[in-house]
């Protein structure tokens, strides 16, 4: 039966259900509901929950349990994700599984606790040291973080590399109806992903198990770092996921990511009101890209531009610009430093141009 | 579909009214989506949020334009006022808000709902004016809000019965003044 959840909470319970025994976070706005939830629901699953000292050493915590084969997470908003980076490439570089959830603030600096979407580039490009990437999500409603938190632990342990999940303060503190899954078999999952084959779990075959980073030879370095390449080849293949609105005619194409989507979705129906025929293409996957699909539609005749919609100054439109490769002009629509457009401010950008 | 924003100091139910709003219109099989302020907005400042409800899937959660304002201080009553659709209706809780609106070209509600519900329950406000809405919406039964209110109360259930009859009593109230 679907009950209402708000954002950050709903994310936390569908950890559990997929899973999650460990948490270990440092509180801060917009996303304090996760850890204050994970603080006494995972004692009730046989869990642990830490409230680090810091962010790094939360992150460093993930990358000890992740590596002893637990399902562990962390969560945080803007400037304590910056200050995890250094982890996540570890965890990237020691190809670990686990979960990072970003529940976007204003930035850059301390910046504000309104919703944004200024790290894109720092979720997609890296974020961390080397030649690494995280399988990025970013989901738009309250059942779609439930469904992809719920999925995401699997795709983090079939790859052994980190999954980051984007929101913003919008879509972790709003309430929506959604449905939790029901629990999965930690056990089973421990076995499906052959963790017994890796893990450094203290009471295995006697045999050393080594889980680092350090390739100090450039031969093994390279070697490993095109292995991982490798993969994200495959996870390109496999994981990418992308909605299209009312796409079949649209003229206009907005391009937008989670709670920015939604305002698309509503200026769209506005339009096509007014005779305008607009669609949005909607990114699930920030990392892989769903590039494929956006230069499809900037290959059919029907589309004159794109409008890509972004609560930043510009970043995933670096990506649209990629992808349409000169095919169609790409635009862009931004608010900042917290502020959020409104369907209206959309309707009128398509008719004015501005 | 009714878009609704609820706005006064902190600490006056404005948040738990649009909880209330969105439970009844789950029980009544509506999707529905509720979107707070939150952060400094909330200290000292007003609280808002912004409570949709539709038979369709609900886009944005924002609400540039609300069908329906309801207003527990005046600073909201200065700050949301002009943004409601015109033909819409703004209701103040008239205890504390001794301005009237401006605009002509909506339905204006004035409602002592502190004082009318005090003499029922005297928390009972902000469910008090949850059965004032429910004329208004039309399209949330009064039983889909009886199960929210037995809902949101689940933990203390010994003040269900006095929210009912505030709940019960506000329906009433605003049916007459409909009349």
């Amino acid at each position: 039966m679907k009950k209402l959840w708000k954002g950050n909470e709903a994310i936390a319970e569908a950890a559990v259900a997929a899973g999650c025994r460990y948490f270990f976070g440092y509180p801060i706005t917009p996303q304090n509901e996760i850890p204050e939830y994970m603080s006494w629901r995972l004692y009730e699953v046989g869990g642990a929950f830490i409230q680090a000292e810091s962010e790094v050493s939360a992150i460093n915590m993930v990358y000890g349990a992740a590596a002893a084969g637990a399902r562990a997470m962390t969560s945080s908003s803007s400037p304590g994700v910056s200050l995890k980076q250094e982890g996540i490439s570890y965890i990237a570089a020691a190809e670990l599984p686990c979960v990072i959830v970003n529940m976007m603030r204003s930035g850059p600096g301390l910046g504000g606790i309104q919703a944004s979407q200024g790290d894109y580039f720092q979720a997609t490009k890296g974020g961390g040291h080397g030649d690494y990437h995280c399988i990025v999500y970013a989901p738009s409603t309250v059942q779609e973080f439930v469904d992809i938190m719920y999925n995401a632990f699997d795709v983090a342990d079939e790859y052994r590399n980190p999954v980051m999940i984007i929101g913003d303060g919008m879509l972790g503190q709003m309430m929506e109806p959604a449905e939790i899954p029901p629990m999965k078999d930690v056990t089973k999952m421990y076995e499906k992903y052959h963790k017994d084959e890796w893990a450094t779990c203290g009471h295995s075959d006697g045999k050393a198990r080594i889980i680092n980073s350090l390739r100090i030879e450039p031969d093994e370095n390279e070697e490993f770092t095109l292995r991982l390449y490798k993969k994200y080849e495959e996870i390109a293949k496999k994981e990418t996921k992308v909605e299209e609105y009312r796409m079949d005619d649209a003229e206009y194409v907005f391009v937008a990511y989670g709670s920015v989507a939604r305002i698309c979705k509503a200026a769209i129906v506005e339009l096509r009101e007014q005779g305008i025929k607009a669609g949005l293409i909607r990114p699930i996957t920030l990392y892989p890209y769903p590039s494929a699909t956006i230069e499809k539609a900037a290959r059919r005749d029907s589309v004159k531009k794109f409008v890509t919609v972004e609560m930043s100054m510009g970043q995933m439109v670096e990506d649209v610009r990629l992808a349409v490769n000169g095919l169609k002009p790409v635009e862009f629509y931004g608010r900042c430093g917290g502020n959020v457009m409104m369907p209206a401010d959309l309707v009128k950008y398509i008719k004015e141009g501005k | 579909m009714n878009k609704i924003i609820i706005s006064g100091f902190g600490g006056q139910g404005v948040l738990s009214l649009g909880k209330f709003i969105s439970y009844s219109a789950i029980e009544q099989n509506l999707n529905t989506s509720w979107l707070p302020s939150y952060g400094p907005e909330m200290r000292g400042g007003t609280a808002n949020c912004s409570v949709i409800y539709s038979h369709e899937d609900i886009a944005a959660p924002v609400i540039d334009h609300p069908d329906i304002l309801i207003v527990f201080n005046e600073p909201s009553l200065d700050k949301f006022e002009n943004s409601v659709k015109a033909g819409g209706t703004i209701i103040i809780n008239s205890d504390i808000v001794h301005k009237k609106t401006t605009r002509k070209d909506v339905k204006f509600f004035e409602i002592p709902v502190d004082t009318l519900a005090a003499e029922i329950n005297k928390r009972g406000a902000n469910v008090y004016m949850l059965g004032v809405l429910l004329p208004l919406f039309g399209d949330i039964s009064e039983e889909c809000a009886i199960h929210a209110v037995e809902h949101v109360f689940e933990s203390k259930p010994k003040v269900i019965p006095s929210n009912i009859e505030c709940l019960k009593a506000g329906i009433e109230y605003m049916k007459k003044l409909l009349k």
